[in-house]
């Protein structure tokens, strides 16, 4: 293989995934023994380390997997390849410079980018650095885009503008005032959320037009509708998050507008679903072909979960509990996960085949990971019902006692978290193997 | 540059103007009828609040993380109070670790949870259901 920084980029993805679900183990054990290992692994350093972590693969294995498609897929000249190794180069000595940051208590960051402020600039950097080379290769030779283009192209500018905007409580006028920093804290979070999904989702369709060798996918007027309805909800949907927070109802009627536009994605959803149930599904679709088909039953639950829970009189009670993590895990392992396992398998399908062994290792563990990640997304939502319940109707008992009663509960989280990781370490062992063995290629 | 490209970046460039002039709004628009504005005091206990990490396991207004209880009106809450926040402080309660405030590290973290809890109320038990699916929220202090 030529071009390696790629396959760097994918590699490290692979390894933060699996240090990412190491950190969130370590943090669900916490729920269960509270006294145990609590000055060692504090929940809450390794709550941002698992939250940080698994952005991190997500972020990296679409960037890696999208620099894979520019130059050896499509075999594009990049603009730059110099360019594309700096950016690994900056995310690489910045990777650990947050790690740093955060054994050495240095955290005055916030949820999600918990680390030291200063890191976000070579962040900010890395990404400038994704964003010229992917426009000045893009825009000299390719005519008429596809969607994905469209996608990845917002998708990068959208990354920029809202990690900027996660940090505007450096500035004193939105520190000082305590509701409109909360609300442009969390706009900035559904935002953030909203511009990796383009770089997702671009990844899906790109995926999926390659499998079916189908030009056309991609390219409808469909395909363009429901990338502006995306990008719209990424614009202005953000603020289902805040409506419980008091701030001008405006925004909040703004928001519950725009969410409920995702009607549409769940009924066109189901319309799709219908029809292609007449259709024969085709046994000889290569693996990647099998984790998107999964993806489309999480984007169906998780859709319908986040829809009702856009409605406000429902928000109101799974709004701060477990209900919201069942969403936010939810989507980012059913959907992202999913997505950027066949991206990684259709890449690696191009470097050398897997073994019929391998193979079917692999499958077997797409379902372990789909069925644990069933039983785990539950766990979740028995908790946030119970803590709901308690906030609103049950509120006699104290917070520890309610914490106590769902001992089995987190139990059974644990648990399916463990199988869940097995699972996914059955399903990126090989494929880091193979991204390895391309490497020395 | 073909047709449909023209109409893209068209559409792009409608919505991104709308955009602009929503955050425009969202930053500069006040927040609710009663803004509180931090004092110096509250502020620091704000940073302590971000620097401790007290968002991985509480919540304000519901947004943060879950292994603990909100504290947004743990200010005002019946039997709870400054007293109460203090103690806690440094007792190392459960999972909550044993940090080490002097005292006016404590007094400021005070404060910021009194800033807080004069913003709102969370939960919002008097907010009112329309068949619309809206809720309307009690404000704090409104008139
Ligand atoms: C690792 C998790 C964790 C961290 C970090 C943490 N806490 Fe706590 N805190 C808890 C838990 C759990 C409880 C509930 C203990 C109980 O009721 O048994 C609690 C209780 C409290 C209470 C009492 C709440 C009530 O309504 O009874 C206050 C006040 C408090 N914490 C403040 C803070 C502040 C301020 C910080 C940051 C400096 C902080 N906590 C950091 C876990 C944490
Ligand atoms: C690819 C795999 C995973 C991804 C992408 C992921 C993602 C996330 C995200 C985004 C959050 C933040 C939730 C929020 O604040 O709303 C979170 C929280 C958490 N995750 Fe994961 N997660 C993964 C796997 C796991 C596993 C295997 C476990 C182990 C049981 C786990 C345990 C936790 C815990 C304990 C929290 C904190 C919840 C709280 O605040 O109480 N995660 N995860």
């Amino acid at each position: 293989m030529k071009n390696k920084t790629s396959t760097l980029f994918l590699i490290t993805a692979l390894l933060a995934l699996l240090m990412g679900v190491a950190f969130g183990l370590l943090a669900a054990l916490q729920y269960l023994i509270p006294e145990f290992l609590k000055d060692l692994l504090p929940f809450h350093k390794m709550r941002p380390f698992h939250v940080t972590t698994v952005i991190t693969w997500i972020v990296l294995c679409a960037t890696g997997s999208i620099y894979f498609y520019l130059s050896q897929v499509e075999k594009f000249k990049l603009f730059s390849d110099k360019l594309m190794k700096t950016h690994f180069i900056v995310f690489l000595i910045t990777g650990i410079g947050i790690y740093l940051s955060y054994f050495f208590g240095k955290m005055e960051g916030r949820e999600y980018l918990a680390f030291t402020p200063i890191l976000t600039i070579p962040i900010l950097f890395g990404w400038l650095l994704f964003g010229i080379n992917y426009f000045k290769t893009m825009l000299k030779q390719v005519k008429n885009w596809p969607v994905y283009y469209w996608m990845w192209g917002t998708g990068i500018v959208f990354m920029m503008i809202h990690l900027t905007e996660a940090h505007l409580w450096l500035m004193p006028y939105f520190r000082e005032h305590v509701i409109k920093d909360l609300t442009v804290q969390w706009k900035s979070y559904g935002s953030f959320v909203g511009s990796w999904n383009m770089l997702v989702y671009g990844i899906s369709i790109y995926v999926m037009a390659k499998i079916k060798g189908d030009h056309a996918i991609g390219r409808g007027k469909l395909a363009f509708f429901f990338y502006f309805l995306g990008l719209t909800n990424l614009m202005f949907g953000w603020a289902h998050h805040t409506y419980i927070v008091p701030t001008l109802p405006w925004i909040r009627y703004v928001a519950y507008g725009v969410s409920m536009t995702e009607w549409i994605v769940l009924g066109y959803m189901i319309y799709e679903w219908r029809r292609s149930l007449t259709k024969t599904e085709k046994d000889s679709y290569p693996l990647a072909y099998r984790f998107l088909v999964t993806t489309d039953f999480w984007i169906f639950v998780n859709l319908i979960i986040a829809l009702l829970f856009s409605i406000p009189a429902i928000n109101f009670f799974t709004h701060g509990t477990h209900i919201t993590v069942a969403h936010s895990m939810g989507t980012t392992i059913g959907i992202n996960t999913s997505i950027l396992f066949a991206s990684l398998l259709f890449i690696v399908s191009r470097i050398s085949a897997f073994t019929k062994k391998e193979e079917t290792s692999i499958k077997r563990s797409l379902l372990g990971f789909n069925i644990s990640l069933f039983l785990f997304f539950m766990a979740l939502l028995v908790a946030g019902a119970r803590r709901s319940h308690w906030m609103y109707a049950g509120n006699d008992t104290s917070f520890s006692n309610m914490q106590e009663s769902l001992f089995w509960v987190y139990m059974a989280f644990f648990v399916f978290g463990i199988t869940l990781t097995t699972s996914m370490v059955f399903i990126g062992l090989p494929i880091l193997r193979k991204l390895i063995n391309g490497l020395r290629l | 540059m073909t047709e449909k490209t023209k109409y893209n970046i068209a559409i792009i460039s409608i919505l991104l103007i709308l955009f602009v002039v929503y955050n425009g709004f969202v930053y500069t628009s006040k927040e609710n009828a009663n803004p509180v504005i931090l004092t110096e005091q509250a502020l620091h206990g704000q940073r302590l609040w971000q620097e401790n990490n007290c968002w991985s396991c509480h919540q304000t207004y519901g947004l943060g993380g879950y292994l603990g209880p909100d504290l947004t009106n743990v200010y005002s809450a019946k039997n709870k109070g400054p007293q109460y926040i203090k103690a806690f402080l440094n007792s190392g309660v459960k999972t909550m670790p044993k940090f080490n405030f002097s005292e006016s590290e404590k007094e400021a973290l005070v404060s910021y949870l009194k800033f807080v809890d004069s913003t709102g109320y969370y939960p919002n038990y008097h907010a009112i259901f329309k068949p619309s699916g809206w809720i309307e929220l009690e404000y704090k202090n409104e008139k």
